[in-house]
């Protein structure tokens, strides 16, 4: 085991290396100068190479990586060229957002996602099984600014039950929560529909029932566990899936977490923010991959890391 | 020595000024005026900084504003030159040495009083290198500067403190915009104290001695103004408090100010929604319309086949159905004929333009030896509506023969692309167009159309040359003279029509502004469109509701 946990964070490290190389090689080859975007446009030529002289700029490419790259061993992610605040400083301040999003997220595709799937494969083949399969494809394939804008309008602008955006209390975060858990809701339902089905083929549910237990007792207290286990091991993996996904959710609520503080540097090309929050995320998708991992054998036996 | 002030309409203002001080100010807005209550204005992006050396962007402009103050300022909802920490001020009659005398008792935030020091400590900051200040070339005329710039020098010769209220600037050459250039936000005094205690994060926590002061930044959520209390100007600012909540989109943000949450929205009304809330009747009286000191235009490379031939471009001139563009964009705009928007003084009111006559352009264009046109490239910046307003103009451009390939690109990439000599043919500026820093038509000349602008990585994207303009441009700055002051227009209204025979630029049309307020804020129309305050003049909307 702690072979194995070194092992993978021995890869993690060679992900990280590679993923801020290949991040920092293209911001490098981007046509834009960032030294004449802080200049601003009444600058003289002399005035914008004094700035690049000043952000170390002008230095060849391995140089500045390397630079970069001793930074971060300190936890300098450098300052950004327009806000000029430290990144870290950013990053921190709406990085709990995030993670309570996420949070909310992930409780909210799993009652909706676990619910309905169970739902389903006990009513298999009826209409509503039928139904909810379409639903869950239908949140599967809904663009989540589309989801994001349609609740908004329904239940914050029309029935308001909700605040029409924002960030601070608990009824804020049902929205944004809701429609980042979607997505995943759609294919836990899947997921889950077909464990269930593959679980109450089993002998034990059979003899559980020959019991005579009654039918809920049975798939509450037999079946969900063990359809359930392998599913609540997806949940790392999830957190790739999300960190594409606030980005859009996070600017349709207002919600101020870092895919908002990534889109806007984006837009600008505010290369030291994109490279922290790129590294972030990268970090964050290795992490839940890696949790992901370390937990299955916890909950299935069968699976032995090597 | 002989003494001289610059306007007539200044000349009054310090008149009253004599008679009592900072009690008469702006009457217009005084009038039964409680202060007191609150506002909240939205954005969709982070505030960048408030360090009113290095802040260049709408959304900080006017916080900045607010904030700080400088030696001039304009008064409230116009774009009429005003003292303001200066008392009074003289020009030497070879319009080379301006005396300010400084307004005496004035506080920063921090409650030390502002003197002629943190004048020049605040010149000597904003043109040092080192500050990176992107507002440093509007200072060039000040002598010393180049050895400022290049780091050769930490203070401006060319400023000298005489005493505590009283601060001398000379020039190397006259310049009559350099009032303007007292009054942008690049000149604010700032307490060098301060300054030092946070260093590179100064822009996080201004100290200034303006209306408002900074209560709290939560990064990414808010901004909370206070008022000050202690600002010179009696009576002033109106609100007790205005929060900046960050990281709205302009839709929600709609919503929110139709429900009665929040007061302005500061990215304005969404283009998608804009027709639909300006002909609603209960919207009607909120959106208030005003000009813009903007100009979006095609620019055409001269330095490239085949614009570098002036048929070529007057041809695209003629071509362009500028009337159905702003259709495209519900009519927020007028069509232009000139550089000059129609609000700048020198606006050329006789000047017609090129006619939309897509067969003279045609015939043009066979003239200069492309019977069948050619193809191009035009660069846009891609988000909308810039890109369906660059297809209009494609379209239009084809009827005549012109193949123009639309390149939609990242805002950084165009003005990039525009600063080669060899690389974008075509550019339509929208989204990055020049708005003046300040109202004066020399604004819209130098960088953008002189032959200073036209070197790489400048914003001379038409690599428009014209030295005998130039000039011009340089007699029209050096008439400092009151009396001068219709003449130096006249002429700088001549420059820019001139240009347009050469034709580099195809203007297109002037923005117009709509801004969008709750029925809680109450003042007069011009402040929520005023020309140097955006969204809205901070210091005097007031709240209704304490009344």
């Amino acid at each position: 085991m702690a072979a194995y946990l070194l092992r993978r964070l021995g890869q993690t490290l060679l992900i990280l290396i590679g993923i801020s190389l290949v991040t920092f090689i293209l911001l490098y080859i981007l046509p834009a100068d960032p030294a004449r975007q802080i200049a601003g446009r009444s600058a003289t030529p002399e005035t914008v190479a004094n700035i690049r002289a000043q952000l170390g700029l002008d230095q060849p490419f391995l140089v500045q990586y390397w630079r970069y790259a001793t930074g971060l061993l300190h936890g300098d992610f450098g300052r950004s060229y327009l806000q000029k605040t430290e990144v870290a400083e950013l990053i921190a301040s709406r990085l709990p957002a995030t993670l309570l999003l996420m949070a909310g997220a992930i409780v909210s595709e799993l009652v909706i996602g676990l619910t309905m799937g169970m739902v389903a494969a006990v009513q298999r083949g009826s209409k509503l099984d039928q139904g909810l399969m379409v639903l869950s494809f239908v949140g599967v394939s809904t663009p989540q600014f589309v989801i994001g804008i349609l609740l908004l309008y329904v239940f914050a602008v029309l029935l308001g039950w909700f605040p029409i955006g924002g960030y601070g209390t608990f009824r804020h975060l049902v929205l944004p929560s809701l429609t980042l858990g979607l997505l995943g809701a759609g294919w836990y339902a899947r997921m889950m529909r077909s464990a269930m089905l593959d679980v109450l083929r089993q002998d034990y549910i059979r003899t559980a029932r020959a019991k005579g237990l009654a039918r809920w007792q049975v798939i509450l207290g037999h079946a969900l566990p063990n359809a359930v286990l392998p599913i609540i091991a997806m949940i790392g993996i999830d957190i790739g899936i999300f960190m594409s996904g606030i980005v859009v959710v996070e600017s349709v609520y207002g919600w101020p977490g870092i895919g908002q503080l990534a889109w806007q540097a984006i837009q600008r090309i505010d290369i030291p923010i994109i490279m922290g929050v790129t590294l972030i995320s990268a970090c964050a998708i290795v992490l839940g991959n890696l949790i992901a991992d370390l937990v299955a054998p916890l909950i299935d036996p069968r699976i032995k890391l090597r | 020595m002989k003494k001289l002030l610059l306007s007539t309409a200044l000349a009054g203002t310090l008149g009253l000024m004599a008679a009592g001080p900072a009690a008469a100010y702006d009457d217009k807005y005084e009038a039964g005026v409680k202060q007191g209550g609150e506002m909240i204005v939205t954005y969709k992006d982070d505030v960048s900084t408030l360090d009113p050396a290095i802040g260049y962007d709408w959304q900080n402009w006017s916080m900045i504003k607010s904030i700080f103050d400088g030696l001039m300022d304009y008064e409230p909802g116009t774009s009429t030159l005003t003292t303001d920490l200066a008392e009074s001020y003289e020009i030497s009659p070879d319009g080379k040495t301006y005396t300010f005398k400084l307004r005496k008792g004035v506080k920063f935030h921090n409650g030390r009083e502002v003197t002629a020091d943190d004048f020049k400590y605040s010149f000597d900051r904003v043109t040092n290198p080192e500050t990176q200040s992107p507002g440093a070339g509007f200072f060039a005329s000040i002598v010393g500067y180049d050895d400022v710039s290049a780091g050769k020098a930490k203070s401006l010769t060319g400023v000298t403190v005489v005493d505590p209220y009283t601060l001398k600037i000379e020039l190397s050459h006259p310049d009559a915009t350099f009032l303007h250039v007292m009054a942008i936000n690049f000149s604010s005094v700032v307490p060098k104290e301060e300054v030092e205690k946070y260093g590179a994060d100064f822009g996080k926590h201004p100290v200034g001695s303006g209306a408002y002061k900074m209560a709290d930044w939560t990064l990414g959520q808010h901004i909370v103004l206070e008022r000050n209390k202690d600002y010179w100007k009696g009576g002033v600012p109106k609100l007790d408090k205005i929060t900046f909540e960050i990281g709205q989109e302009p839709v929600v943000a709609l919503l929110r100010l139709q429900k009665g949450e929040i007061d302005i929205p500061g990215d304005g009304i969404p283009p998608a929604k804009f027709l639909e809330v300006k002909n609603d009747p209960n919207y009607k009286d909120l959106i208030i319309q005003g000009g813009q000191l903007q100009t979006g235009y095609v620019t055409m490379n001269v330095k490239m086949k085949p614009f570098d031939n002036v048929k070529v471009r007057q041809a695209v001139n003629m071509a362009i159905n500028k009337d159905r563009i702003v259709k495209i964009i519900n009519g927020r705009a007028v069509p232009a004929n000139q550089p000059l928007p129609p609000s700048m003084p020198g606006y050329d009111k006789a000047y017609k333009g090129y006619p939309y006559d897509p067969a003279a352009a045609k015939k043009l264009l066979a003239d200069a030896g492309f019977p069948d046109g050619f193809p191009t490239e035009l660069y846009v910046y891609n988000t909308d509506p810039n890109p369906r307003i660059a297809q209009a103009i494609a379209q239009d451009l084809s009827g005549i023969g012109i193949k123009a390939e639309i390149k939609a690109l990242a805002q950084a990439n165009v003005i990039a692309a525009g600063g080669e000599p060899d690389q974008a043919p075509m550019i339509w500026s929208g989204g990055m167009a020049w708005i003046a820093d300040f109202p004066d038509p020399s604004n819209f000349y130098g960088p953008i159309l002189g032959c200073a602008g036209a070197t790489q990585g400048g914003w001379n994207w038409s690599w428009y040359c014209n030295e005998a303009l130039d000039a011009e441009a340089t007699k029209a700055d050096s008439m400092v003279e009151p009396s001068q002051k219709e003449e130096r227009e006249k002429l700088w209204g001549s420059i820019f029509t001139r240009i347009m025979d050469d034709a580099p630029w195809a203007p297109i049309f002037n923005e117009e502004r709509f801004t969008m307020r709750s029925a809680r804020l109450g003042g007069d129309d011009a402040l929520f469109v005023d020309p140097v305050h955006v969204p809205v003049n901070y210091d005097y909307v007031y709240a209704k509701d304490v009344q």
